[in-house]
């Protein structure tokens, strides 16, 4: 039940967002429109907040922001892991992929810990998980010299709850565009 | 800041007699020991230079007022309400009426005098034993006016050091990061103040991140953590002058700094390519050198007293546990076996404790341990709490609690608190706005 009241609240805020951007460019346009846009956008979003972890490790996109179209900015990490999962080694593809059509863009890769950890350790964590995308990315064809590591430990959360899903959203890798 | 000129005039009495009061600081004390600390008293003359040099009404009372408060905080003593004294200060001072005392049930007075004297504040204090009718102390200090509160501290020092046995730890300060802010985007600064609270001054603006300061136990230089220009780097401050430099020439981030317990060495982490170890700096030669080699996470060193072994945190075993190697890096040795995780291995400066924060099923603890390992106490247990620092007498603790959230993830709170080494008298450290991180610092005086 718990799960289900979380999901409402992901669902409004989307509309809220969306459908006011929506509503003034197609307010025009027949209520039918208006009416299979909303139900849309409402079944999209209760997909994707059904289960937004996996074990600890966040799968939703509350967070998450885009470098490029279809390219999300960051991969999540389990406590006090620095692995990564499936679906972290996909979105990083992407970035792959995204940085080699764009040759002359570096980034910063921002390792982050959530707020269950000795403030010292997770600095250290931090960089552990930002160099575990790097490598990554760098077998993807890119080049070091493009990549540079900074790590922030549990001083920059995302989610300031103190809940388990809010930690999973902060333990996290993002990548920042730098010029 | 002014250096403090301390002259010590006189001691009248100071030998052993077992005889007299004794405090003991071994156990946690559900008796502290009942205490009248008399208004010190002053001359009208003295009174009035005082009001104008210092905006004072009675300088006297104010030092007298400091006394007390530290000795309660102690959580050693009692110190009884000025309402019953039967004595007046100047009376009391010359020679105490025991049985006056003695009725308010006190069993041992502080009694004072306080005297202008060639622009400069002259603070005589004695202590007395009040059942025994005798005196135990009697010493004089000579300085600037404006060092009036530390006069105050170093009378509850060698108040605490006669009667335990044990050098104390009034006459000290505190470093720390004060925060302000959203959890989000939270603005950290270094910030300062006297062991009580008082004093409190900002050193940095706020611009940049600046995490971890510690004190050199041998001088009034900090080295600390600061993400100026987005470069996590290990820095030195030196708090008389304000200059700063960064430490070394390291091309990936430095922190968990500390100094060696001789002032000379800087020891820290240094992170390259996910993989953290632990290398010293020697302050004068600037001669860097890498204490482990593991591709495990090192960090949080700390240097035993004598400067032979360092303990330290690594995740070699797969998890965070406490480590201790000699001071070359060779001997690891895992010393802590507990259910749970370990961090922040902070050695004490008697030598014989190493305390911890511990990680258990959700919950933060802190504790300490025997520098083998055994003997693990558990002090406190908090939803979040961690970084204890050591009292200079290795009686104390001070460390930072930050509070759950509510479930609009607002309520977040981050404070200073402290707890004796017995697990008791755990206290809040007020400070003007949020903080963590704390050090303390050596004794300032002796």
């Amino acid at each position: 039940m718990k799960h289900l009241i979380s999901c409402e609240k992901v669902r409004l805020r989307n509309i809220d967002q969306g459908a006011i951007m929506k509503l003034n460019k197609i307010l025009k346009n027949a209520f039918l429109i208006i009416f299979a846009c909303i139900a849309l956008s409402a079944c999209a979003t209760s997909k994707k907040s059904t289960g937004q972890m996996q074990g600890d490790v966040y799968t939703g996109t509350d967070t998450v922001e885009y470098l490029a179209s279809g390219v999300p900015d960051r991969v999540f990490f389990a406590t006090n892991e620095s692995v990564l999962t499936t679906a972290s080694r996909e979105t990083l593809r992407k970035q792959a992929a995204w940085l080699r059509k764009n040759s002359k863009i570096t980034i910063v890769l921002e390792g982050h810990a959530d707020e269950r950890g000795t403030r010292e350790y997770n600095l250290a964590l931090g960089e552990r998980r930002a160099n575990a995308a790097k490598d990554y990315l760098m077998t993807y064809g890119i080049s070091s010299d493009r990549i540079s590591v900074l790590s922030y430990g549990k001083e920059r959360p995302v989610d300031s709850g103190s809940n388990p899903l809010a930690w999973s959203k902060n333990r996290r890798s993002v990548t920042v565009k730098a010029n | 800041m002014n250096r403090l000129l301390i002259f010590i005039f006189f001691t009248f009495f100071s030998f052993k007699a077992f005889a007299l009061i004794e405090v003991d600081i071994t156990r946690g004390n559900l008796n502290p020991l009942p205490i009248a600390v008399s208004p010190l008293s002053i001359d009208e003359n003295s009174r009035k230079q005082f009001e104008k040099k210092l905006k004072k009404k009675n300088i006297g009372s104010e030092i007298s007022i400091v006394v007390e408060k530290n000795l309660k905080t102690s959580g050693l003593f009692n110190p009884l309400n000025k309402d019953a004294f039967l004595q007046a200060p100047d009376i009391a001072n010359l020679k105490p009426r025991f049985e006056d005392w003695n009725l308010i049930k006190a069993q041992a007075l502080i009694t004072g005098k306080v005297s202008y004297v060639d622009d400069k504040l002259r603070v005589e204090f004695r202590l007395w034993d009040v059942l025994a009718g005798k005196e135990m102390m009697a010493l004089a200090f000579t300085t600037v006016p404006n060092n009036w509160r530390r006069v105050g501290h170093i009378i509850t020092d060698k108040v605490y050091e006669r009667l335990t046995g044990e050098k104390g730890y009034f006459d000290t300060r505190i470093i720390y990061v004060a925060e302000e802010g959203p959890k989000t985007r939270r603005i950290k600064k270094l910030a300062i103040m006297d062991q009580d609270g008082e004093n409190n001054k900002f050193l940095t603006l706020g611009n940049e991140l600046v995490l971890t300061p510690r004190f050199n136990p041998t001088s009034q230089m900090v080295t600390y953590l600061s993400y100026f220009r987005n470069l996590p780097r290990v820095y030195l401050l030196d708090i008389e002058t304000g200059m700063q430099e960064v430490v070394g020439d390291f091309p990936g981030m430095t922190f968990a700094p500390r100094f060696s317990p001789n002032g000379k060495k800087i020891i820290m982490s240094f992170a390259k390519d996910g993989n953290s170890d632990i290398y010293t700096m020697d302050l004068e030669n600037r001669i860097v050198e890498k204490i482990t080699n593991h591709p495990s996470i090192d960090t949080s060193p700390s240097y035993s007293p004598d400067g032979k072994y360092i303990c330290f945190n690594s995740d070699r075993s797969g998890y965070q546990q406490i480590y201790i190697m000699k001071s070359d890096g060779s001997n690891v040795k895992r010393i802590s076996f507990g259910k749970g995780l370990y961090g922040t291995p902070v050695w004490s400066p008697r030598g014989d404790l190493i305390a911890f924060t511990k990680l258990h099923k959700g919950k933060f603890y802190i504790g300490v341990m025997r520098t083998d390992g055994s003997g693990e106490r558990l002090l406190t247990e908090n939803f979040y709490q961690e970084a204890p620092s050591w009292s200079p007498n290795g009686r104390v603790l001070i460390f930072y609690r930050e509070t759950k959230t509510d479930s609009k993830g607002e309520g977040f709170s981050a404070k200073l608190w402290s707890i004796d080494l017995t697990g008791y008298n755990e206290r809040l450290v007020s400070t003007p706005t949020d903080a963590s991180d704390p050090s303390w610092s050596s004794l300032l005086s002796n």
